[in-house]
């Protein structure tokens, strides 16, 4: 067995549970734990599994000779159902990682269930930046995004940019206010002023009256401080009001391509927006997004792409220390930078927070698009440092405070 | 309202008879569980919902009265058990207490308005109840809105048993179980239980033969509220988690179902309605969207064939009461 020693103590490490490891000839097992029936089902779902299984077959099938095998299961958003799924997958069907989660709220519930078991557990779809932050866990990763990141990249960009002025439409739950906070500190921190916001209600149908207080602001920015649901609402009542048309522009603070080709290009056109992935970036990410497009029939999101990267440094990992024990396994993770088509030199964090590039793109006129999927124009890319909480502001008590 | 059973007539020896059995046959079931290499964790989730279905079987089946707003009993039970728990660092049988008290307290409240009205409009209240109450939880600060509570700890119950074992929580929520399925066997064939069932037949003639309606029904409300909270505060040991989902009104509706697909107003159709629900929950998590699908139709099916629920129809077929 060949080892890619990093320091002498890895290697021993590696060693010694290599042979463990060989003598038993276990299977590796890999849980994929999202939502296949619901709202977030596009943004990953059953392509978020075939993502994990992508990258399964291009691990050979095999570790050392032992096998991985992939499991997935629905958690119908229901965090009752996420952590007895995950539960039992530790406990009885000896799931040595479970991957994706999206919703927040299941994710920080199986956060739990993986800290009592001490096992692995990677998160590419939940958003809250509590994940690595004040809920954060020795076993727990956050790979492909968070609020803080999304905040900081619109923010920071879109007002660096002449958007000085900014009008909130958020959505009125912890989530929205979050976001809102978040993002309008990076605001004022740029020079730039926050002319009022208005809450509006989960899952309103109704956004007429919340987007012409945003249109009667003058704000040069409105910004959507909501997911889901209520954000492709705001974006489509928007273009109705003609809002997008007078020159005041949207900033969707968190949407995913899959919202995009839901709501469409006319409706969508000059929305700015941040993402850590985009499949027409460069050639690797196309490479990638080809083989994918062959088999889903969509171009990856960014969830789905941060899951093949995922379960790539999680097997590389397991293949380096030899072993599927998680402390090992986190070690090796944490040791070995990130290097994948959409990552470069990315660094798994000892809050467990992956610290990567994210880029600002603005969605094309439907002019400009030259076919199906071409919808973003790259903006700028954000240096890590930029979308990164500092580990100093880390409320993660994992953190060392020097 | 009427509702399909059978067991108008007073209760006879026989009846009582067989449902000894029955309930010796399930508590002997339910005892052996964690011998058998079943998964724990999903019976004592199953057995938690299994209360709240009888809790609120007590209501419909007995009461006719149809609430559409059982959830809130639920999650509000589950928020004060969970913050009295990690918040206030409180013993388990004292965050148990308080769950309960919460969800007793809720039921005196929202019973006074809604017991007014019969039928849809009962119904439509409760919804509307617990639809507000959703809401407030989405806003308030100590149930962190959509991220709910998580990590709860189990401690240790009177002091001595450790819940963070499998087994002996297994077995504290089997306890917990069997005494409200008991307490509410006794309510139902209680004189109490008969006058619920005249005011489900025929509420005029029960007023006309001199009994005030509305204070049987808010009794019976509340004592159903109180057993759903019961079951809510349980929950939490088990899922270590409460969420909005527990309030949510689809939770309400998921109590509906349970009851319909065991047998509604029949005394062992919850438990198993709740059992079938929660096992395509677990075991059908795989199929992925397949899920809600295979749900629906399963409800359909009982709604056409079996309109008695799988107890309600092998009660009827032996003729007997179950």
């Amino acid at each position: 067995m060949r080892l890619h020693g990093i320091s002498a103590l890895l290697a021993a490490t590696a060693l010694a549970s290599g042979f463990a490891m060989s003598a038993s000839a276990e299977t590796i097992k890999l849980g994929v734990l999202n939502d296949q029936s619901g709202v977030y089902t596009d943004l990953s779902g059953p392509g978020g599994v075939d993502a994990v299984r992508m990258a399964v077959e291009d691990a050979g099938g095999a570790i050392n000779g032992n096998k991985i095998e992939i499991v997935s299961a629905d958690h119908q958003n229901k965090p009752d159902v996420g952590t007895s799924v995950a539960r039992q997958w530790y406990d009885q069907d000896h799931v040595d990682a479970i991957f994706d989660i999206p919703n927040s709220g299941v994710a920080l519930a199986v956060q739990e269930v993986a800290r009592e078991k001490h096992k692995i557990v990677i998160f590419s779809g939940p958003a809250s930046s509590d994940l690595t932050g004040a809920k954060c866990s020795p076993v727990g990763i956050q790979w492909t995004y968070d609020t803080y990141g999304l905040a900081k990249g619109t923010g920071a960009a879109v007002t660096k940019a002449g958007g000085d002025t900014w009008f909130f439409l958020t959505a009125d739950y912890a989530f929205g206010q979050a976001l809102e906070r978040d993002t309008a500190a990076v605001v004022t921190a740029n020079g730039g002023k926050v002319l009022g916001e208005v809450r509006t209600p989960l899952a309103s149908p109704d956004f007429s009256s919340f987007l012409l207080q945003a249109q009667a602001s003058k704000a040069k920015i409105i910004g959507l401080a909501n997911a889901g649901g209520d954000t492709v609402t705001s974006i489509k009542q928007a273009a109705e009001f003609g809002i997008t048309s007078g020159g005041q522009k949207l900033a969707g603070l968190l949407v995913f391509l899959s919202d995009i080709n839901s709501i469409g290009l006319k409706t969508a056109q000059g929305l700015e927006l941040t993402e850590s992935f985009y499949w027409d970036l460069n050639d690797e990410t196309r490479a990638f997004s080809k083989r994918f497009f062959e088999r889903n029939k969509k171009e990856p999101t960014m969830v789905q792409a941060g899951l093949y990267g995922a379960a790539k440094h999680y097997l590389e990992a397991v293949k380096t220390s030899g072993s599927t024990d998680a402390d090992k396994v986190m070690a090796a993770m944490r040791a070995n930078p990130v290097n994948d088509f959409m990552t470069k030199n990315g660094k798994v964090r000892e809050d467990g927070k992956v610290v990567r590039d994210m880029y600002l793109f603005e969605v094309k006129k439907p002019e400009e698009s030259k076919g199906p999927w071409d919808y973003y124009k790259l903006i700028r890319q954000i240096p890590a440092a930029e979308v990164t909480r500092p580990i100093e502001e880390s409320a993660c008590s994992l953190v060392k405070k020097g | 309202m009427t509702v399909l059973t059978d067991d108008i007539l007073p209760t006879s020896g026989r009846a009582v008879r067989d449902e000894m059995i029955a309930f010796a046959v399930m508590a002997g079931l339910l005892l052996i569980v964690p011998l058998t290499g079943v998964y724990p964790f999903f019976v004592m989730q199953a057995l938690c919902f299994a209360l709240l279905a009888c809790a609120f079987n007590l209501l419909i089946g007995y009461g006719g009265l149809l609430s559409f707003g059982h959830a809130m009993f639920l999650g509000t039970a589950g928020y004060v058990t969970a913050h009295a728990l990690k918040v206030w660092g409180v013993s388990p049988e004292l965050g148990i207490l308080l769950g309960t008290a919460g969800a007793a307290a809720l039921g005196v409240i929202t019973g006074l308005v809604a017991i007014r009205r019969q039928g849809i409009y009962f119904a439509m209240i409760t919804l509307a109840l617990s639809q507000l109450l959703y809401f407030i939880y989405l806003q308030t600060p100590f149930t962190h809105g959509e991220d709910g509570i998580q990590g709860i700890p189990q401690g240790y119950l009177f002091g001595i048993f450790n819940l963070a074992r499998p087994t002996t929580l297994y077995y504290v929520i089997l306890a917990g179980f069997l005494f409200g399925f008991l307490l509410i066997y006794r309510t139902i064939n209680s004189p109490f239980g008969e006058v619920l069932k005249a005011i489900r037949e025929n509420e005029p003639r029960a007023i006309s033969l001199g009994y005030k309606t509305d204070q049987y029904k808010l009794l019976a409300y509340i004592l159903s509220a109180t057993l759903a909270g019961f079951a809510g505060s349980l929950k939490v040991f088990v899922a270590q988690n409460a969420s909005l989902t527990d309030v949510h009104w689809s939770m309400s509706g998921e109590i509906v179902l349970m009851t319909l697909v065991g047998g509604l107003g029949t005394i062992f159709g919850p438990v198993v309605g709740a059992f079938v629900i929660i096992a395509m929950q677990q075991y059908l998590a795989g199929f992925g969207q397949w899920v809600t699908v295979i749900q629906g139709v399963i409800f359909v099916t009982c709604v056409l064939t079996f309109r008695r629920g799988v107890i309600g129809e092998i009660a009827h077929y032996f003729r007997r009461s179950l």
